[in-house]
Formats: C-alpha cells, structure tokens, sequence
C-alpha cells in the first residue's frame, strides 16, 4: 500500500496512466486485434520525440526562458547532410552519423555563443539560428532523392524481439541521460542551476561551461533524432522537424518536468511521448479530420499543462 | 552635442535609420520603385504584418510571448474569406468570440502561473484545426469592402503608407499615452509594485491579451484584403516575424521596454528585407536564413548600445 502511494505520487506517473487510457480506448475500437501493431507503432514513434524531448528537458531545466527552438531545423539538417554523405552506401553508415552529430555539435556551440556573446535571451538566439539552420538546410536539400543506406533502412524499421529497434536505442540513451542526471556531478548541476542560478554561481558550480554543454547536448541529440528519422521514413524532408518543436516542448511539460526549471523527469518523457503519439492514432482510428485532430491535440495539450499546474499549486 | 546623441536617442533611431538605409538600397537597385505604385508595392504586405507585430508586442509587454499569432492571423483570414463573408453577424461573432478566448487565454496563464510559451504553442495547434476544418483547401472571398479598403489609392501618399503611419499612431497613442499603457508596462517592468499600487494583475493580462487579439484580428482581415483569398497557412511566417518586428523595433522581451512606433518599423524593414534580398537576386534558399542573420546583427549593434548606455549612467 505505501509501495502503491509511493508511486503515485511520482509526477511522471500521470503521463503513463494517460497513455495506457488511451491506448486502451483505442484498442478497444479495433476489438484487440490492433494491441501489438499499434504498440510498435507507439514504442517507434514515441522514440524520436524522447531523443529530441530529453535534450530539450536539460534545456528547460536550466531555468525561466531556456528552451532550443532549433531542434526542428537542426534535425533536418543534420539529416540532409548525412544523407548527402552516406549516398546511400553502407560502409559510409559512420561517416553519415559522424556527419550529423558533427552539425548538433556545430548549431550548439552557435546557440550558446550568441545567447553568451549578444546576451540576448535564448529563446530569440535560437530563433534566429533556426532561421540560418534552415535555410542551409533547404539549399543543401535541393531536390534531394538520396535515400539511406539500406543497412540503415533496416536497422531503424525493424525489431528485435517485438521491440522496435529504434525504441531500443532510445531506451539506451534514456539510461544514459538518466544516470548524467542523477548520479553525475553534471545532472546536479544543471538542476542547481534552474533551482537559482546567483547561488549556484556563488556554490561554484560553472555555470556558463554547464550551460554551454547543455545547449551542445540538446543540440547533438537533435540531430542524432534526424539522423534516425530520415533512416526511418526513407529519406530527408524539408518539413521532417516541424512538428517536434510543439513535441519536444510538450513531452518535457507533461511528463512532470518543471516549466520553470531545477527539476527534471527523464521516465516521464516516455509516458508524455506515448502518450501524445496515441492520441493522434486515437483519434485517427475513431476517422477523425485532420483539422479535428491538430484541434483535438492542443485542447489536450492546454488540457494537460492545466492539470499539471493545479497539481503543482496543490 | 553629446547630450543630443544619447544611447536613448540611437536606440529610438537605429530602427529608422536600418530603414532608411535599406529604403536607399532598393531604390538604388531598382529606380522604378521610387513611385506611387512602386512604393504602394514593396509596402502592401506589411500592413498585416504590422498589425501583428503590434499584437506580439502587446503580449511582449507583459512579459510573454505568443508564439500562436501566425496561425491565428490565418484562422482569422480564414473566417475573414468565409464566414465575414457570407454571414457577416455569424463573422464579426466569431472573431469577437476569438478575442474573448485571447482574453481568457490571459488569465489562465496568469492564475495558473502556466508559461505562455507552452499554452500559446498549445493553441497553434487549436488555430490550425480550426482553419483546416473552415477551409481545407485554399479559397474563399474577401468580403468587397475589405477588398476596397485595402486596394483604395489616396491621393499622394499609398495606402500602405496611410495605414502603417496610421497604425504606429493608435499603437503609440495605446500604448505610450494612456494611463492604461502605463499601467500594461508595468505589469511588465515591475508587476508587484503595480499591484501594490492597487491594479489587478489578472485584469491588466486579460486586456494586453485581447488587445493582442484584436489587432491580430485586424491583421487577417487586412491580409485577405490584399490576397482576396485565404489559406490555412497563409500567415504562419508571421509568428517569427512579428517578434522579430518587436525586436528589430527597439522592444525587449522582459521589463515592459517597447515601442509601438519601432513595432511598425520594424515590421516595414523585414518587409523590405525580403523585396533588398530578391532585388539582390539572392536565392529565394537564403532569404530566411538572411532574415535571421538580419535579426542577429541588428541585436549585435543593440549590445554596444546598451554597453554604451550603461557606460553613460557610470559617469
């Protein structure tokens, strides 16, 4: 019974028990016969917003007015380049991801310049970055046809065991980030940093060098994000970001992570995922309009951070 | 002498003066554009975008930001090119009903303490189902006097001139020169003194926001009245180059610093960027990437100002 309250009183549990509520109601459309397609689906899809969402949680843990909104441009660019590199052949699989992670690494030692170097907040650094992301991003994209390497192609659309890949490797980055967090002197740091930034500055803690890391770590895992997503769909597309700039905010909210920053929750970024994934495939099954669902999904959206809120002032 | 070139000078200046400047380049690049037509045509469509800008700046104001005003701008032309119309009772409601959910959308993040952020992200996805379902493919018709409003030739001086001049005077006069813009800054600059001072904070949100919503509002109509049809993405651009307008402007993002009048400007040199870059036969590739490094320069130039206001106040 204390085992059952204890876990309750987790923030991240609420993402999870919505995500299971509405994986039922779907399922239950299709009398059951949709249990294990639709969870594969959910795992696959729900990998690539954690990737993106664990390095915006860093971001917002930082504090008030720390969030990237360059993920969306720099995950098409990084997958364009890689494609362009890989051309396609199998033995380039390492040069490509070295390609991609090259361009996370490049946009954010970028973003943190100019938030350090212009002092300027770093909602519009990365704004205006994004802007020049993404215009490298369409003349490098050009009429690109480049598809993956097929050993790529099939790493990322295949299972081992009923489990997706891809959700395999999210899971792997998700243990990694979650020890950074918690058992590294980095982790702690970063919350000390978005609990008060003057005092963490007078405890001694680096602040710039923590931030800098921080905004390069999103950044990189933005990019590793298209790398993958573009191996996954077949190719790179100019619009393949755009929606992962609403998904990667909303993950790291409703998962139970602090909007003003000193607390982060890296299982909850897995409940919000799924959960926002099947209430789109939800709403798909029960034939709802493309208008009706983005409609749908932002009432949900409000819906949720509203609750949360009434939760956090409780 | 030094007394007149003050940092606070400049910085009401450098955005006339960005403007200024890349007015010159155009007309240098093509001559024909220093005309009536000529100028009524690099203009046109900042109109809507200055309206906008005005309405991000207002939420700016308070210490937020709203990052849905692009889609909502195209919800609103959508209705503009629909229902206004068609119906125009059932349209005007609509769009009043939108500055009601703008005022409401003020209060729930003020009581809730929510980050404007994420609600305002949150309701792009609203305003965007919302369109979708008015008008799934492009069409519709502006309504004829919107289509006369904005087409209509005043003698001397282009349309687009008369309501952008138009539009930074109602802004400035809002904003700079009522008792309620000075209390609206407030909120922005020091909200618990202003609360202090006996104000309700949740009142000053609710209006800045449907104050936003309103010009908003005004911004699509506007749009449809150049277009003659909408879209339902006919504006989302507009959400990045509206903060931008604000910023380019003279605004900041905390603190209640804005300028109407800079708003307006801004707005008109991010317009004129665009016509500079294609006259400069640059790829159509780079003109956001342009705009963006734009955005980054004119900041750059705001930091040695600063530097040098702060250097000022030391003596």
């Amino acid at each position: 019974m204390n085992a059952l309250r204890m876990v309750f009183s987790k923030p991240w549990i609420w993402a999870f028990i919505a995500a299971g509520g509405v994986f039922f109601v779907t399922v239950m459309f299709t009398g059951g016969a949709s249990t294990i397609g639709l969870g594969q689906a959910a795992l696959t899809f729900a990998s690539f917003s954690v990737i993106v969402g664990l390095g915006q949680m860093f971001v917002i843990t930082l504090g008030p007015g720390n969030v990237d909104l360059s993920i969306p441009a720099t995950m098409t660019l990084a997958a364009t380049l890689a494609l362009k590199v890989m051309e396609s052949q199998n033995g380039m699989i390492f040069v490509g991801l070295l390609v991609a992670l090259g361009v996370g690494l490049g946009v954010g030692i970028a973003n943190y310049a100019l938030i350090k170097a212009l002092r300027i907040p770093p909602i519009i650094a990365t704004l205006s970055s994004s802007f020049i992301i993404q215009s490298t991003a369409i003349w490098s994209n050009r009429g690109l046809r480049i598809r993956p390497p097929q050993w790529m192609a099939d790493l990322t659309t295949q299972s081992l065991f009923g489990v997706p890949n891809v959700a395999l490797i999210a899971l792997g980055i998700t243990l990694v980030i979650f020890v950074l967090l918690e058992k590294s002197l980095y982790g702690r740091w970063v919350s000390a940093i978005g609990q008060n930034m003057r005092a963490a500055r007078m405890a001694g803690v680096p602040v710039d060098g923590v931030r800098f890391a921080t905004y390069v770590l999103c950044a990189v895992l933005a990019s590793l994000a298209g790398f993958l997503l573009a191996s996954f769909s077949g190719g790179a597309a100019l619009n393949m970001g755009t929606e992962y700039l609403l998904t990667s905010i909303a993950v790291v909210v409703i998962g139970g992570t602090a909007v003003a920053g000193g607390f982060a929750n890296v299982p909850g970024i897995w409940g919000a995922s799924l959960f926002l994934f099947l209430v789109v495939s939800m709403l798909n099954t029960y034939g709802a309009s493309a208008g009706v669902r983005m409609l749908l999904t932002g009432v949900i959206i409000i819906g949720v951070i509203i609750a949360a809120s009434r939760r956090r002032v409780a | 002498m030094r007394g007149f070139l003050s940092a606070d000078r400049i910085r009401m200046l450098v955005p006339a003066a960005s403007l200024t400047v890349l007015l010159i380049a155009v007309f240098w690049l093509q001559p024909r554009a220093m005309s009536y037509t000529g100028l009524n045509l690099l203009f046109n469509l900042a109109v809507p975008i200055a309206l906008a800008t005005i309405a991000q700046m207002l939420i700016m104001m308070v210490n937020d930001l709203d990052l849905s005003i692009g889609t909502f701008v195209s919800f609103v032309a959508c209705v503009t090119a629909t229902f206004l119309q068609t119906d125009p009772v059932i349209g005007v409601l609509i769009l009043a009903g939108c500055i009601g959910v703008y005022a409401g959308m003020g209060v729930i993040i003020h009581l809730r303490n929510l980050p404007s952020i994420v609600v305002t992200l949150g309701m792009s996805f609203v305003w965007g189902g919302l369109a979708v379902l008015i008008l799934p493919s492009p069409g519709g018709t502006a309504p004829d006097w919107v289509r006369w409003l904005m087409t209509s030739r005043p003698p001397l001086v282009p349309m687009a001139i008369v309501a952008s001049v138009l539009i930074a005077v109602v802004g400035h006069l809002i904003v700079m020169r009522s008792s309620f813009g000075v209390v609206l800054r407030g909120v922005g600059g020091n909200e618990r003194s202003v609360a202090r001072a006996g104000w309700s904070i949740v009142r000053a949100r609710a209006a800045a926001y449907a104050l936003a919503g309103l010009f908003a509002v005004l911004a699509g109509i506007c749009l449809v009245g150049l277009t003659t049809s909408a879209d339902a993405n006919i504006a989302t651009r507009y959400t990045l180059l509206a903060i931008a307008g604000v910023i380019l402007g003279g605004g900041e993002f905390t603190g209640g610093r804005v300028s109407p009048i800079g708003a307006v400007i801004g707005a008109l040199t991010l317009t004129l960027a665009g016509s500079f870059l294609s006259f400069l036969r640059i790829s159509p590739d780079w003109q956001i990437g342009a705009q963006g490094a734009i955005l980054i320069l004119v900041l750059a130039l705001r930091l040695l100002l600063n530097r040098r206001e702060q250097a000022e106040q030391a003596k």
